[in-house]
Formats: structure tokens, C-alpha cells, sequence
């Protein structure tokens, strides 16, 4: 049953935690810094896996197929087979691509330099489409499929190289989300053997609380609220040391590798301090709750 | 107004602490409860107190149920029963003042209550120029009577008192028996656990005597042992 708190017991609780944050100063800094050192190593981890998963999503997505029609196939004929790849099951997008255009395309790959000039005069390259699909993975598959549509002379995309991709990434990601549970749980585990350390220290306290007479949640409170401030402190601490050291190397970074698509969108990094400093304050609480809840059974 | 009919306790670990105790204490009377080491004295205490629960039997406190009573009323069971514990139990890193003090914030008192009623009650045991000291700067028998001061501070009906003089010499203890008197002078309840044999046999109150978890021996202004 809840019953409203009078101005006086706020004013007690308040009085309560910052003598108790005073007098068991060197606890509480280290309770706070076991905080930020967890949730820094967890934020690390974190920035690290929306990386990795970016760079994989980009490499991904630019896994696309070459589609070579049959050299007798006119460009209008080629034209009205659109459709029929745009039927295909996983295909996204589809793009013609006229043999001038894959003339560039092959100058843009091999340098302008090399002896292709020759060929413009007479281009012996066929029509062609280049086709992407949703989802990577159904690369293969769609290509398989396209390569049995009549005019199709020739499929070709990466193979080997994208399921090789494919399933680095995918281990890529089941590593890193293991290592980001054990980071949250030796986090945990941390900040709890802390919290019991401050009990412990303070169990005396709790325990003349409990022979004059004050209630579970009168006791309870002050140290909550000491918990979720610890937390959040070290919360805090943590987010500053990220925000400024990731910033700092991502800048280096794209500076040295331009091409990495790296994630700096302030938006995505304000989710993952959000839920630093979320998961500070609700470590803190369970922490300290978990820890009372032995020394209130007097 | 304290009442225990038929009461056992058996600890989880199978000491059996009590056997059948009954008994009655009315209000503001003085009562010494002795007996040797584990003859059960500590264990009545904690089931007055509810810190303990019995395996069997019914304890009346003021005509309410201890056993059947919620846990969330404990709290208001315990403001009106005073503890105080041979090793005094106190804050040391709190003043007098705070220590006393401290009992009363947690059962919600205002700022004016407390810097009325504190040195109220530290005069009460003869505290009143140590309001501002440490307990580390204290005596033995000032420490106790901090915490006499303590388990007064909020007007319980009972004080009760384990083993009060156990860390004092004979000299002190007769200064915190005076404070218990003093106390129990003003109509309340006062009970005492105790082995100083020569202040129970000078008192002459009310004595319980216990050996093996069974009371074996209740009588008014008795003494300590009887001689045989």
C-alpha cells in the first residue's frame, strides 16, 4: 500500500544520501567508478558492433549482379525484358546498363589509361542489366533464376566472394553480441559486489533503522536513490570519456581510410548514450535494491 | 500486557531455545529476566520483539497478536518497545545528538520535535553537556545511556534491555540501573536480561528465572538465585 511521502521524510531521505555519499566517499567512487569503467567497455563494445555492422551492411548492399543478354538481343528487345527481372523474388532494383555505358563502366574499372579506346568504334559488348536485391543473401538464388530466363547469355556477380562475406559478418555479429552480454554481466556483477561492500559497511546502520522502528521502504529508500545516483554518475563519466575519445578516432580514422562508412550520426550515437546511461541508473537500483533486501530481513 | 501462552522456539539449526514458556507482564512493571548463558533469555527478548517468530504458541502484546501480525505493521510494534543491547549500538560517526535523534527521523519526526525532545531525554540519563560528542569520546556507561537515551527518545510503553551492564563495571552499571529505575519510575515498562547478580539481589523487583528454554523460577522482589 502507498501512502504519500511528507515533505520531511523527502527531506530526510536527501539528508540521508548526501551524508551516506560524504562519509563513504572512497566506496562510492569506487562504486561509481566500477560503473563507468563496465558501462565504457560496454559502450565500446557497443560503437565497435553498429560499426562493424554498418561496414558490413554497406559492403553487403553493393553485392550486385551483371546480367549479359544474348548479342543478337536489340535494345528495345532488352527493354521490354525489364518486367520479367522485376518479377524475379528478392530483386530491388534494375538497371539497364547499354554496352556504351558498360564500355565506361569496364574504363572505370580498369583505368582510362588501358587500350580500350579501341573498342568504342565497334563495341562488342552485349546489352546488359545490373541487378540488386533486397536482401544480400538471395543473391545467389535470383541469379541462379535470372540465368534461366530466355536472352539471358550470362550471369555473373561475385560468388564465392560474397558468401565468404557473408558468413565473416555473421560471425562477426554473434561474437560481438556474446561479448556485449558478458561486458553487460561482469558489469553487473561488479557493480553489485560494490553495492554489497557499501551494505556491508552500513549494515549497522540498517539494522538500528530496523530495532527503532522504521519501515522496509523508509530504509530502502536513501540507499535506492544513493544507487541510481552512483550509477548515473558513472554513467556519465563513461559517456563523456566515449563521446569524446570516439569522436576524436573517427575523425582520424576517415581521415586515413575515406571509403569506411563509419557511423557518425549524432542521432544513432544518442540512442547508444541513452541506453549507457539508462542501463547506469537501473544498475544502480537493482544493484542497491538486490543488496538491502538482505540486511532488511531483521 | 505482554503475554506469552505455551510458547516453543526451535532454531532452523535444531536448538531448541524455548519449551512451553508462559508468562504475563503488566504495564510499568520492573522485571529482571536471568538464568545462565542459553538458558533462552535472548530468544524471549527476539520474540517480543518479533525479530524471531516462535514454532509454537500465541504472544500477545497490548492485546494484539504478534504472530498473526502483518510484517508491514512491524515497524509500528517496534516503535513502541525501546532495545537496548550491551554493546550499545551506536552510530560512530554521528554525535549524541544525532544518534538520539537519528530514532526519530526514522519514525518521521519533524525538525522542531527533535531539537525539542533530544535534550529532553539526554537529561533524562544524564547526558545533556554531551549532546555534541562522538561515542568514541565517551565512557562505557555514557555510551549506554546515548543508548538508553536512544530507545527512549520516542516514549515507547516498554523498554527492553539485554544484557545492559555486560560490557560495564559494577560502579557504572549502578548508574545505568538508576536510569532504568528512573525510567520505569514514570510508568514504563522496563525488562531486563541480565547476569549481575548483585544489582538483581540489592533491586529486589520482579525476577524470571530461566534454565534450558523453561521459566523455573517467577517471583516478585526476588533476588538472583535462591539460596539452598
Amino acid at each position: 500500500m502507498y501512502t504519500p511521502m511528507p515533505l520531511r521524510k523527502i527531506n530526510y531521505i536527501f539528508q540521508e544520501v548526501f551524508r551516506s555519499l560524504k562519509r563513504n566517499s572512497l566506496l562510492n567512487f569506487a562504486a561509481a567508478g566500477t560503473t563507468a569503467i563496465s558501462l565504457f567497455v560496454l559502450g565500446i563494445g557497443m560503437l565497435l558492433m553498429i560499426n562493424i555492422d554498418q561496414i558490413a551492411n554497406t559492403v553487403e548492399s553493393n553485392v550486385e549482379i551483371m546480367v549479359y543478354l544474348e548479342d543478337d538481343i536489340s535494345e528495345n528487345e532488352a527493354h521490354s525484358m525489364e518486367p520479367s527481372f522485376n518479377r524475379i523474388s528478392g530483386v530491388k532494383e534494375v538497371v539497364f546498363v547499354s554496352p556504351d555505358e558498360g564500355l565506361e563502366l569496364l574504363e572505370g574499372w580498369m583505368g582510362k589509361g588501358s587500350d580500350l579506346g579501341s573498342l568504342s568504334e565497334e563495341n562488342p559488348l552485349p546489352n546488359a542489366y545490373k541487378i540488386k536485391t533486397g536482401d544480400p543473401r538471395e543473391v545467389g538464388a535470383a541469379a541462379a533464376e535470372i540465368e534461366r530466363l530466355p536472352g539471358v547469355d550470362n550471369v555473373r556477380y561475385e560468388q564465392g566472394v560474397v558468401e565468404k562475406l557473408f558468413a565473416l559478418t555473421e560471425w562477426v555479429r554473434i561474437i560481438g553480441l556474446i561479448v556485449i552480454v558478458l561486458l553487460a554481466v561482469s558489469a553487473i556483477f561488479l557493480i553489485a559486489t560494490t553495492t554489497r561492500l557499501t551494505f556491508y559497511a552500513r549494515r549497522k546502520e540498517i539494522n538500528i533503522m530496523k530495532y527503532v522502528g522504521a519501515t522496509d521502504w523508509f530504509v530502502r529508500w536513501p540507499f535506492l536513490l544513493e544507487g541510481v545516483i552512483l550509477g548515473f554518475v558513472g554513467a556519465l563519466l563513461a559517456v563523456g570519456v566515449l563521446y569524446l575519445s570516439y569522436g576524436t578516432l573517427t575523425m582520424k580514422l576517415q581521415q586515413a581510410i575515406t571509403f569506411l562508412p563509419l557511423v557518425t550520426d549524432s542521432s544513432d550515437m544518442l540512442i547508444i548514450y541513452g541506453i549507457l546511461l539508462g542501463l547506469g541508473v537501473l544498475l544502480g537500483a537493482i544493484g542497491s535494491s538486490i543488496s538491502v533486501r538482505k540486511y532488511l530481513r531483521v | 500486557m505482554i503475554s506469552f501462552f505455551n510458547v516453543s522456539k526451535v532454531y532452523p539449526n535444531g536448538v531448541n531455545a524455548l519449551r512451553g514458556v508462559s508468562l504475563q507482564i503488566e504495564t510499568g512493571e520492573f522485571v529482571f529476566i536471568v538464568g545462565p548463558s542459553g538458558a533462552g533469555k535472548s530468544t524471549l527478548i527476539k520474540l517480543i520483539f518479533r525479530e524471531e517468530l516462535p514454532t509454537k504458541g500465541q504472544i500477545y502484546i497490548d492485546g494484539r497478536s504478534v504472530i498473526r501480525m502483518r510484517s508491514r505493521d512491524v515497524p509500528y510494534l517496534r516503535r513502541q518497545i525501546g532495545m537496548v543491547f550491551q554493546d550499545f549500538r551506536l552510530l560512530s560517526d554521528r554525535t549524541v545528538f544525532e544518534n538520539v535523534a537519528f530514532a526519530m527521523k526514522v519514525v518521521g519526526a519533524g525538525r522542531s520535535e527533535i531539537t525539542a525532545r533530544v535534550p529532553e531525554v539526554a537529561k533524562l540519563v544524564g547526558l545533556e553537556k554531551r549532546l555534541d560528542d562522538y561515542p568514541t569520546q565517551l565512557s562505557g556507561g555514557e555510551q549506554q545511556r546515548t543508548a538508553i537515551a536512544r530507545a527512549l527518545v520516542n516514549k515507547p510503553s516498554i523498554i527492553i534491555a539485554d544484557e545492559p551492564t555486560g560490557n560495564l563495571d559494577i560502579d557504572t552499571s549502578w548508574g545505568i540501573m538508576d536510569c532504568f529505575r528512573d525510567i520505569n519510575e514514570q510508568g514504563t515498562t522496563v525488562i531486563i536480561a541480565t547476569h549481575a547478580k548483585e544489582i538483581v539481589d540489592v533491586m529486589r523487583q520482579r525476577v524470571i528465572a530461566m534454565n534450558c528454554g523453561q521459566v523455573v523460577r517467577d517471583e516478585q522482589r526476588g533476588v538472583y538465585a535462591n539460596a539452598t
